[in-house]
């Protein structure tokens, strides 16, 4: 009996207390600079797509909701020919986010995702690719990379020497 | 059996082991790179490291190489030591110094054996910060991708492609820490196992090229056992499937067959599955309307009715099988014509050929030898068969072979024989007895003892005189030339005094009395006591097993076509261009009014046709084969049904149901055409322990294709339809399209992948053997037919041929193979393709002087009444009055070889 004068107290109390609540969508709610909303694919600093398709993101991916095909270019950058993620299916969970090698797939701080039609919520590269780097502004996965790509040779990629001289007799 | 103590628990071993397989064997985790199962032990890499203790009372021990430690009776070591546990990550630390930052993009992550063995030593951060040594990479052709930063200087990559497989086109190069491993310059690797460097190097220096066009993690294949098809030997393969298409295959351990290694036409070509030319749908052509090419693609359901239609309208009806389908199909139409108008779909002499190979396999007393048998034989002789073109991966273990005899060296010097450099110190370049009998140069002549250039009619000749040789009761060849008949008795010598002496032969030739004299060779040995082996290679996937199943002949075919008895041809999986003479098969279509073809690429035969069913290839196919050692195997399809193709049985099945709806309660799945079969011919009893029925269930549940990390499950259709289908049934097997399902080790038959926690790589493979280099866990998959007879009376073959001689103005025309290019599948993937020759008509530099022709130059020649226009190339090793003709290559199908040609004058255009 005394406990449940005690829990109607509790509820009494919290009735002057300030709101959690916001009048959406006229008020937007505050959210901190990490929380998981929706996924986008980020570029490099010079511009370029930063996925390279390397396929860790979709086997993180705890509902298989990620399907990407890798392809290059013809200087040997890979990228994704496809990507899709099925956002009817995404729970927002960040694995693939923290599994990318890369910074290249992001969560962002929108959550404003409803659709009265389900194959909306399907989403293509060209709707997940955005303009700018994201969260995360100096990475360029290939400027660490060994593999040679358009416009960077072996030897030039940041804490390398040039590509050794296999003829060269010295000790 | 020797007792070893680790971390102070006693084990028992097999002797003669070193301590890494005997530990690896136990089921222990020690990391490694340059030991490899098939190549021994060098103690590069040093990161095997054990701890040693001299005796119980040793507490300090010493650090060692286990895999250049023997195992022997009493030894104690401890894995777990932290000494050594400290030693292992400081090695991989060393290693991984200039290792890229390449994983996300490297075609070898997430079954690379250098990440595993990374993670297994406990290697996670990077300390070293200084700059990383960085090489350039080399273009090595269509298959293979060069990416040489990754090296961790391990050297099995050199060892197994020079030492191996006897490469001679890649080498190590350089000095101190600069070693480089390629060519001398940029160009296509040679070797005809280069691909096996995909899976032997273990970091993503080489990587598959054809699957980098369509790159796909291990994880995300959805993969199944499968045999390749590509020619006789029935290698086992494991073939990955994404997204609709095949994206590799890789191998599948079979320690009786094909062991660790594939040939790169087993391996690369795959790619003809995926090709443009491949039939998608029913089609119907309306004869009646005769616009050229009036492909009418059609419903199942409309051509089925179209069918039956013509069924109950033709007068009679003939079956021609094929020897690249399965049993199952070629039972299932066979069932659905009847046995009397069933015909084995091979060309008249190689049906010949065949049922003669098996009359000698199973009448004689001789023992057909699987590959690995073929490893430990000491002294080989070859007659006429070009084994390295005809039947790739027989060429490799040949290679092995010959090494047999002069491991006696090592053994003599107390070195054991996994002591892979010690061993070759001491052997250097001797090797074992290999004949070689052939009209031209074969890729195994560096290693072969004496060659000699003959035509096929002189090689039986001389192979019937090798076995009167060895046996004086073998017929005697009366008019053999002094110096030959000398070679004879040299070989008939080195033969006898082998322990394990193998005959090889087999269709290549196209001479039936080839095959003769390599049997009466074999049984001569047998008749003398000797444990001999007889090695027949066969042209394709299945032939042996079309012929065990028996039907009449091609030509018998074309005579009751031609006895206007017949009207309807079902062609299955063949093209008949491939197999007569185009102006006889022509004649023959033309005269059937109803042709009707199943089969999976375009091929003159169905540009023919009238009706046209799309069935799979290997990869979407689910029977057996059986190879050229009479070896039974099933291969399991990779990929579900897709659209409107169905395996060739169904699809029989489907007829039978249409045509004959009152006969089908024996026939309706592949597990009861198998028991049609073994009912019908009981030489095929096996095949019902073939492998586990489609009922089998694994702890209740189907063994999955797909990996427990497989990814895109509730995407991958999401642009058709946001509601993920239902995974395919498979109703002929117990692996399903899912990732649900028994998560352990399969039956041996089933294993879809070779996968265990920790061992990512191919590498794992050795926690699916019984013991390291032995049968897979539960014995190997697949069931020999074919045993030699003890109580048969036999009799040697006495026909004899002729000499061929000299005729004047014609030039005896002989077939030669090519690995890439002759096989009727693999030509049409763009790797192999690329590696295909020309057409040529070879001569040799004789008959080139003789006849003023040039290396390209054209010439005209006549076979058969046919014209052919070909450059010249000129192969010197050809004996003069002989030319050569590729087989299989473009305008040169189904010209029956050896046959005379006479070169036509005057042709320069
Ligand atoms: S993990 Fe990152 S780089 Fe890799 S495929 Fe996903 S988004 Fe691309
Ligand atoms: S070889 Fe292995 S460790 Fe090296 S980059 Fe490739 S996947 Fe990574
Ligand atoms: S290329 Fe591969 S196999 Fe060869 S030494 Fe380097 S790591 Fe070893
Ligand atoms: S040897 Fe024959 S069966 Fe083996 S992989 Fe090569 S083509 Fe295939
Ligand atoms: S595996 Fe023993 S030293 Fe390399």
């Amino acid at each position: 009996m005394l406990d449940l004068l005690k829990g109607i107290w509790t509820v009494f109390k919290h009735s002057f207390r300030k709101r959690e609540t916001v009048l959406f969508p006229e008020e937007k709610p505050n959210r901190p600079p990490r929380w998981r909303g929706r996924i986008i694919l980020s570029r490099d600093p010079d511009g370029q797509e930063r996925c390279v398709a390397c396929y860790l993101c979709a086997a993180a991916c705890p509902v298989d909701c990620i399907a990407l095909q890798a392809t290059q270019d013809e200087h040997g950058r890979r990228y994704p020919a496809f990507f899709r993620i099925n956002f009817s299916r995404c729970i927002f969970c960040g694995f693939c986010e923290e599994a990318c090698p890369t910074y290249a797939i992001q969560l962002t701080n929108d959550f404003e995702m409803s659709e009265y039609y389900r194959p909306n919520f399907v989403y293509e590269k060209e709707h997940l690719l955005i303009n700018g780097p994201g969260k995360y502004h100096d990475y360029n996965f290939y400027r660490v990379a060994g593999i040679s790509i358009g416009g960077k040779g072996k030897g030039e990629s940041e804490n390398e020497s040039l590509p050794v001289d296999i003829y060269s007799l010295k000790p | 059996m020797a007792t070893i103590f680790i971390d102070n628990i006693p084990y028992q071993v097999q002797d003669g082991q070193n301590l890494l397989s005997a530990c690896l064997s136990l089921g222990f985790n020690i990391p490694y790179f340059c030991w490899h199962p098939a190549m021994h032990a060098v103690g590069a890499c040093r990161m095997c490291a054990v701890k040693q203790f001299r005796d119980e009372n040793d507490t300090r021990g010493s650090i060692v190489m286990s895999c250049m430690t023997p195992a022997t009776d009493g030894t104690r070591i401890s894995i777990e030591d932290d000494d050594v546990r400290e030693f292992r990550a400081g090695v991989i630390e060393f290693l991984m110094i200039n290792h890229p930052h390449d994983c996300p993009v490297c075609d070898e992550g997430g079954e690379c054996h250098l990440q595993d063995m990374t993670v297994m030593s406990g290697h996670v951060y990077r300390r070293y910060r200084f700059k990383k040594r960085t090489y350039l990479n080399q273009n090595l052709g269509p298959f293979i991708n060069h990416e040489m930063n990754r090296c961790i200087q391990c050297y099995r990559c050199v060892r197994f492609y020079r030492d191996y497989c006897g490469g001679r086109d890649f080498n190590v190069f350089g000095a101190h820490e600069r070693i480089y491993f390629g060519r001398c310059a940029d160009g296509t690797l040679e070797n005809e196992f280069s691909g096996n460097l995909v899976e032997v190097c273990p970091t993503g220096v080489f990587t598959d090229k054809t699957l980098r066009k369509h790159y796909t993690r291990k994880w995300d294949l959805q993969t199944a056992p499968s045999v390749c098809p590509h020619c006789g030997l029935g290698c086992n393969t494991i073939v990955g499937e994404r997204y609709g298409s095949v994206r590799r295959i890789l191998n599948r351990y079979n320690h009786e067959v094909n062991g660790y290694f594939l040939c790169d036409r087993g391996r690369f070509g795959y790619e003809f599955v995926n090709g443009s030319n491949r039939v998608l749908q029913p089609i119907i052509r309306d004869s009646s309307n005769n616009s050229k090419n009036s492909n009418q693609p059609v419903q199942e359901t409309e051509v089925l009715e179209h069918l039956a239609k013509i069924w109950r309208s033709s007068k009679g009806i003939i079956g021609l099988g094929s020897p690249r389908a399965t049993l199952e199909a070629n039972f299932s139409l066979r069932s659905l014509v009847g046995p009397e108008n069933f015909y084995l779909g091979m060309s008249e002499p190689e049906s010949k050929m065949i049922s003669r190979i098996i009359q000698v396999l199973r009448s004689g007393p001789v023992h057909s030898p699987s590959l690995r048998e073929v490893e430990l034989c000491d002294a080989v002789l070859i007659l006429g068969e070009d084994v390295t073109n005809s039947a790739p991966r027989l060429a490799l273990s040949l290679r092995q072979s010959v090494r047999q005899k002069s491991m006696e060296i090592a053994d003599r010097l107390k070195i054991p024989r996994w002591a892979d450099a010690a061993v070759r110190q001491a052997v250097q370049s001797k090797k074992g007895p290999l004949f070689i009998l052939s009209p031209f140069a074969t890729k195994l002549d560096d290693i072969a003892t004496e060659t000699l250039r003959i035509d096929p009619n002189d090689i039986a000749r001389f192979g019937f005189q090798v076995a009167h040789e060895i046996n004086h009761e073998a017929p005697e060849v009366a008019d053999l030339q002094p110096n030959l008949k000398e070679l004879a008795i040299r070989i008939a010598a080195a033969l006898k005094q082998a322990s394990m002496p193998l005959v090889v032969s087999g269709t290549g030739s196209g001479t039936l009395s080839v095959i003769n004299a390599a049997a009466n060779v074999a049984w001569a040995l047998s008749d003398k006591g000797e444990k001999a082996g007889l090695f027949y290679t066969v042209p394709e996937c299945n032939s042996l097993g079309l012929g065990l199943m028996g039907g009449g002949s091609l030509r018998e075919c074309f005579e009751k076509v031609n006895s206007d008895s017949v009207d309807t041809l079902v062609i299955l999986e063949n093209d008949l261009y491939r197999r007569a003479p185009a102006e006889m098969v022509e004649s023959i279509l033309r005269k059937c009014k109803h042709t009707i073809v199943i089969d999976h690429l375009f091929s003159k035969t169905i540009q023919k046709a009238e009706v046209v069913f799309p069935c799979g290839t290997f990869a979407e196919t689910t029977g057996s084969f059986v190879n050229s050692e009479g070896r039974v195997q099933r291969l399991y399809r990779a990929m579900p049904e897709t659209g409107e193709i169905l395996e060739s049985h169904n699809w029989i099945l489907e007829i039978i149901k249409t045509v004959k709806p009152d006969a089908t309660d024996h026939l309706l799945n592949i597990d009861s055409i198998c028991e049609s079969i073994t009912r019908e011919f009981s030489i095929f009893k096996p095949l019902l322990e073939l492998a586990p029925s489609s009922q089998f269930r694994a702890i209740g549940q189907k063994i999955p294709r797909q990996s427990h990390r497989f990814s895109g499950r509730t995407s991958m259709s999401a642009n058709i339809s946001v509601h993920e289908p239902k995974p395919p049934d498979d109703s002929e097997s117990p692996l399903s399209f899912s990732m649900e399902g028994y998560p352990g080790i399969p039956p041996s038959s089933l294993i879809q992948r070779f996968w265990a926690p920790g061992w990512n790589s191919g590498q794992s493979v050795n926690k699916f053997q019984s013991e390291i280099n032995g049968p897979l866990l539960g014995g190997d998959p697949g069931k020999r037919l074919i045993e030699p007879s003890t109580g048969n009376k036999w009799n040697y073959f006495s026909d004899i041929p002729e000499a061929n001689g000299h005729r004047d103005k014609e030039w005896l025309a002989l077939p030669k193979f090519h690995i890439f290019g002759s096989e009727e599948l693999s030509r049409f993937g763009a790797s192999i393709s690329e590696r295909a020759p020309k057409p040529y008509v070879g001569i040799s530099s004789q008959d080139a002087d003789l006849l003023d022709k040039k290396e390209g130059e054209k010439v005209s020649l006549v076979i058969d009444n046919v014209l052919l226009n070909l450059p010249a190339h000129i192969i010197n090793s050809l004996p003069r009055g002989v030319i050569a003709l590729p087989v299989g290559i473009s305008n040169l199908d189904g010209i029956e070889l050896p046959a005379w040609a006479r070169i036509v004058e005057n042709s320069n255009g």
